[in-house]
Formats: C-alpha cells, structure tokens, sequence
C-alpha cells in the first residue's frame, strides 16, 4: 500500500531503531500522509508489514488524537480553545467559524472541503487566538482574518 | 543581560551564521575534556531543568552508569504541551543548531550513542526544521560515525509525536518512541537504570539541552552567577493571555513577574488590573494579581509563593476574566488528557469537570466547594505519573485564593426550582 517513496524511508528508519515495533507511529504518519487517514484495512496492513499485532496498531491510531480513523476535509481547520486562546476570544474564532463554513465542530462540510476541529493547546500562546489549516498555523486571528483565510483556500 | 539561547542574529538557525557566531565550539571543548569532567562542569553550573521539574540537571546525567553491557539512550523532550508552553518552538526556529550541539555533548558525556529529539506532531513545520538542521550537522562531521575526528560517535534521530500531552512525561516518552500507547511507567526503575528498551536513558527538556554549549564554551563559574543563585541561567518566559506584548522573553531567572509583565510584556491592555496569573504552564498554582509583589521567576520565589516555575509559560488574566471559566477549561483539559491508567485521575478529573462547568452555569451547590477539593486532594499524589497533580494543583489553588469566586456562583435555590 505504501508508495515506493515511503517504502525506501522505512528502511533507512529501520537502521536507527532496534525494534520493529518502533516504528509503528512513523509508518502511521507515512500511511496518513498518503491516504488522508488511517482505516481499519490501513491498520491490517501496517501491522503486517511491521510483524506487529493488528489489536497494537488499533491501539496504538486510537490512542493519538492526530491519527485520523475517517477522512477529514479538504481543509482541516483545527482551532485552539485552551486557555490562552480562550483569553484572547477564542469562542469568537469558532462561533465565526462555525457560521462561515456552516458546520460544527467535529463536522465535515458535505462537498469534502471543509472540516472543523476543536484541539488543545498547540503551543502557539503568544499568538493567541490561534487555528491551524492543514497543519499550517495561523496566529493572532481576527474574523476579519479569517474570512481573507477561508476566500483565499477557496 | 544580552539574550544567548535565543540571541537576535539574522539567520543563526543555518550552519554557517551558527559557525560564524562561535557554533560548535563547544563540541570541540567538549571532546578535548574526558567526560567524567564534562558532566562535573554541568554540575557545578547549578544548571536545573527547564521542563518543569526543575531537578538539577548535571545529578541526572551522573545517575547513568558508566558500566553497562546495554546500549544507553538520550531523548530530548520537544513535545512541548503544557497550555501556555510556547518556548520550545522558539529554540526549534531560531537556534536549532544550539539545541543539536547540546544533544552532542551530553552524548559524549554520557557515553550515548543514540538521541531522540521528541517532537510534538502538530510542530510538522518546525520538525523540517530540525531535520534540515540535522542534515547539515551531519554533513560537516558533527553528528555520526567519528565526530570531528574524535573517535566519538553517536546519532540523532527526530521522532514526531502524534498529538497526546501525557508524551511530555519522560517514560509516556519513551513508551512512544517504542511505538506504544503513551502510558507513563511506574517509577522506580528510573529511566537511568530501565529506560528506552530497558536500557539506561536520559530525558532533558530541549531549552536545558540547549543550555550545555553556553555552560561548556563559558565556563560553569560564568553560568552559576546570571540569575537566581539557586536556580541560575537564562530561561525562556513565554508570556501570554492578557498582555500587550506576548511571546517568549529571554531573561536571567529571578526576575519579577511585575517587572516581566510590565516591562518585557507591556502591561496590561487598556491598564486593567491583573486578576490573576499562571506563571509556569497550567498546571501551576494560580496566583492572586494582587499577591504578586516580590514574586520572582526561580524555583525558591515561586515556592515561597506557593507555584511554581513549570514550564516558565506565564499566562496573565485581567480584571474582567471569568476565572471559573478558566479552570473549567484547564479541567476539561486534564480530563481529555487523562492517560485512564490509573483510577484517581481517570474518574476525578471527569468529576472536576463536571462539577466545575455546574459553577460556570451558575449551578453550583454550596457543598460541590468541598467536593471540588476531595476529589482534587484524593487525585494529588495517588496517580503513576504528575498528570494527576497537574489536574489538581489548579483547583486547590483557586479554591484556596479565590474562594469567592465560587462563592459568588453557589445557586442560591435549590436544584429541584431550577429545574420546576
């Protein structure tokens, strides 16, 4: 299932761990990065690829909250409500949010595009109130600074 | 004092600028001393961690054995999650060449030859930093096979992490990077004697790990006397919440946290008064914004003033702050984070939750002020791992200091009219 691309980097990783069981989170990230999230069938795969048990795996992609078990959107817009974020008007970002993209937290737009998450603290604090999109971050929003966000991904 | 884990130099984060600024100096010195002495100077520097426990770092190394027939294992903490945390990242951005020159040398003083650089997954950006920093490390002879000619060698390897606070605790760490679940250990073992693989392992924050070059290069007489005397060395303040300069602030320890508001932050916006503040991630006891007078950034101070430095992550909170509010959240934080091994922790941080979000309806009984504080106090000390006393450091300190608060959002029917 794992591009070549992927399969090369495995094995240059098995050379600096000791056990194959090791692995299990970098052969995760490489699975999510390719199919966008981690399946059942995902799982099956890694953990015969890493001679590990499939209940581990299952452990292991339920355990971490960036592993995801279903597709997410296009645009994956996680926003930080912890307290830092929550000082600087945080429930404005997700409210504003909410109303633009016309989903929930935890929902993803019907067409795919879009999806909206709820996290932790991303360590971003000083930036506060922060999202991330895909990873990416972005600080000191406003929702002003949103809607130019959400335009441009358009 | 001039900032020097993160000192303002245009592109110090490429090999060349570090190089050209006295980078990897220090490695040289290092390989030059036997190791023994290495780890006597980072003793001597008084130099104590920055990840929260702030236990002596020198007395950590010299707990390895020296003897041992096992691999032994550094791993470097960058999972940086505490809510207010923001410093880390910094040293990842600005200075990661500090950072891998440090890992180098407590390698060699610890006779290690593989490191762990733990990275939280959501720092994806700051993790290619790294690595491309690595790259080049290894490709001018710092990092591998025989370093610098030394005969010395010894690997550095980033391990991303995958989104869970707990992989901050050095053993829920090390389960990680063993592909596990991220459930802390039981200690003892320490990790010196049963750590990554059962093999002796050292766990450093990534700002103490970049404090080693500045100790070896200057001398522990020179770091021993900036700051605190018991708790000395420059440390990273990240400030935020409400002020009007957030970010992260190099300053010797032991300033005031007035003066580190006012001054290197700003102040407070509109000049509001201070409510009250976090000063070291959120686990630390919260303190009142009237009591911070004479309130400094070092162990003692903070003890005397019963918090704590943690994370040195200081979260300000002005006069208009529903501070109930706050600590629901810091709970609903813990709850979420909550590993489920243990029982106390587990199950008491939901019932804080809970309770603590009766009180921000305004639903809160007179007896729930009790409850809150015997289901903190049955938390604290009867879990495996800090998470627990994390969980309740919060809310015994704002019982004890802000019991009017709560007070003031006691329902004052009962239940039963609310619900007619």
């Amino acid at each position: 299932m794992l591009g070549p691309h992927h399969l090369q980097h495995l094995e240059e990783l098995k050379k600096l761990y000791p056990t194959s069981q090791a692995l299990v989170l970098p052969v995760l990230w490489m699975v999510q990065e390719q199919e966008g999230y981690i399946s059942k069938e995902s799982m099956r795969y890694v953990a015969d690829l890493l001679s590990v048990p499939y209940g581990h795996v299952l452990g292991v992609v339920t355990f971490y909250t960036m592993f995801h078990q279903s597709p997410v959107g296009k645009h994956h817009i996680e926003v930080c409500t912890n307290v830092s974020c929550m000082l600087k008007g945080a429930a404005n970002i997700v409210r504003h949010l909410e109303s633009k993209l016309g989903i929930r937290i935890g929902e993803t737009s019907k067409d795919g595009k879009w999806s909206l998450a709820e996290v932790e603290c991303m360590g971003a604090c000083g930036g506060a109130p922060m999202c991330a999109v895909g990873g990416e971050y972005h600080e000191h929003l406003t929702t002003q600074e949103i809607d130019r966000l959400l335009e441009r991904l358009s | 004092m001039e900032p020097v884990i993160l000192p303002n130099i245009k592109n110090l984060h490429t090999i060349e600028v570090y190089e050209a600024h006295g980078g990897y100096k220090a490695l040289r010195k290092a390989l030059g001393m036997k190791p023994e002495e290495v780890v006597e100077e980072v003793k001597k520097s008084n130099l104590r961690g920055r990840g929260g426990a702030c236990f002596p770092t020198g007395l950590k190394w010299s707990f390895m054995p020296k003897k041992t027939d096992k691999p032994k294992y550094l791993c470097v903490n960058g999972d940086e999650s505490e809510p207010g945390t923001f410093k880390d990242r910094q040293i990842f951005e600005f200075n990661p060449h500090l950072m891998i020159e440090g890992t180098l040398i407590a390698c060699y003083a610890m006779g290690i030859k593989t490191a762990f650089i733990y990275i939280r997954g959501e720092y994806e950006r700051w993790i290619r930093m790294v690595e491309k920093a690595l790259m080049d490390a290894r490709r001018r002879g710092y990092v591998g096979e025989n370093i610098l000619d030394s005969g010395f060698s010894t690997d550095i390897v980033v391990h991303k992490g995958a989104g869970a606070y707990i992989c901050g605790e050095e053993s829920a760490l090390m389960n990680s990077i063993e592909g596990e679940r991220g459930y802390p250990r039981v200690k003892p073992p320490f990790p010196a004697q049963y750590g990554l693989w059962g093999c002796p392992t050292t766990i450093n924050n990534v700002e103490t790990i970049s404090n080693v070059p500045l100790i070896v290069s200057n001398g522990w007489e020179w770091y021993a006397k900036i700051g605190a005397p018991k708790h000395p060395g420059p440390i990273l303040v990240g400030v935020s919440g409400h002020v009007k300069k957030p970010g992260v602030y190099e300053m010797p320890t032991g300033v005031s946290l007035l003066e580190i508001i006012y001054k290197y932050a700003g102040g407070v916006p509109d000049d509001k008064k201070i409510k009250a503040v976090i000063p070291g991630g959120s686990s630390t006891p919260i303190l009142r914004g009237d009591q911070l007078e004479g309130v400094c950034m070092d162990a003692d101070s903070m003890k005397a003033a019963g918090s704590a430095v943690g994370t040195a992550g200081l979260i300000v909170m002005d006069e208009d702050t529903d501070l109930i509010a706050v600590l629901a959240r810091i709970a609903k934080f813990y709850h979420h984070e909550s590993c489920g091994q243990c029982t106390p922790c587990r199950e008491g941080t939901g019932w804080l939750e809970k309770i603590l979000n009766r009180f921000v309806r305004g639903e809160g009984r007179k007896e729930d002020l009790d409850l809150l504080m015997d289901v903190a106090n049955n938390i604290e000390g009867n879990t495996i791992c800090a998470l627990g006393d994390a969980a309740a450091w919060p809310v015994q300190s704002m019982l004890r200091r802000f019991r009017d608060e709560f007070e003031r959002r006691v329902l004052s029917r009962p239940v039963e009219d609310l619900v007619a």
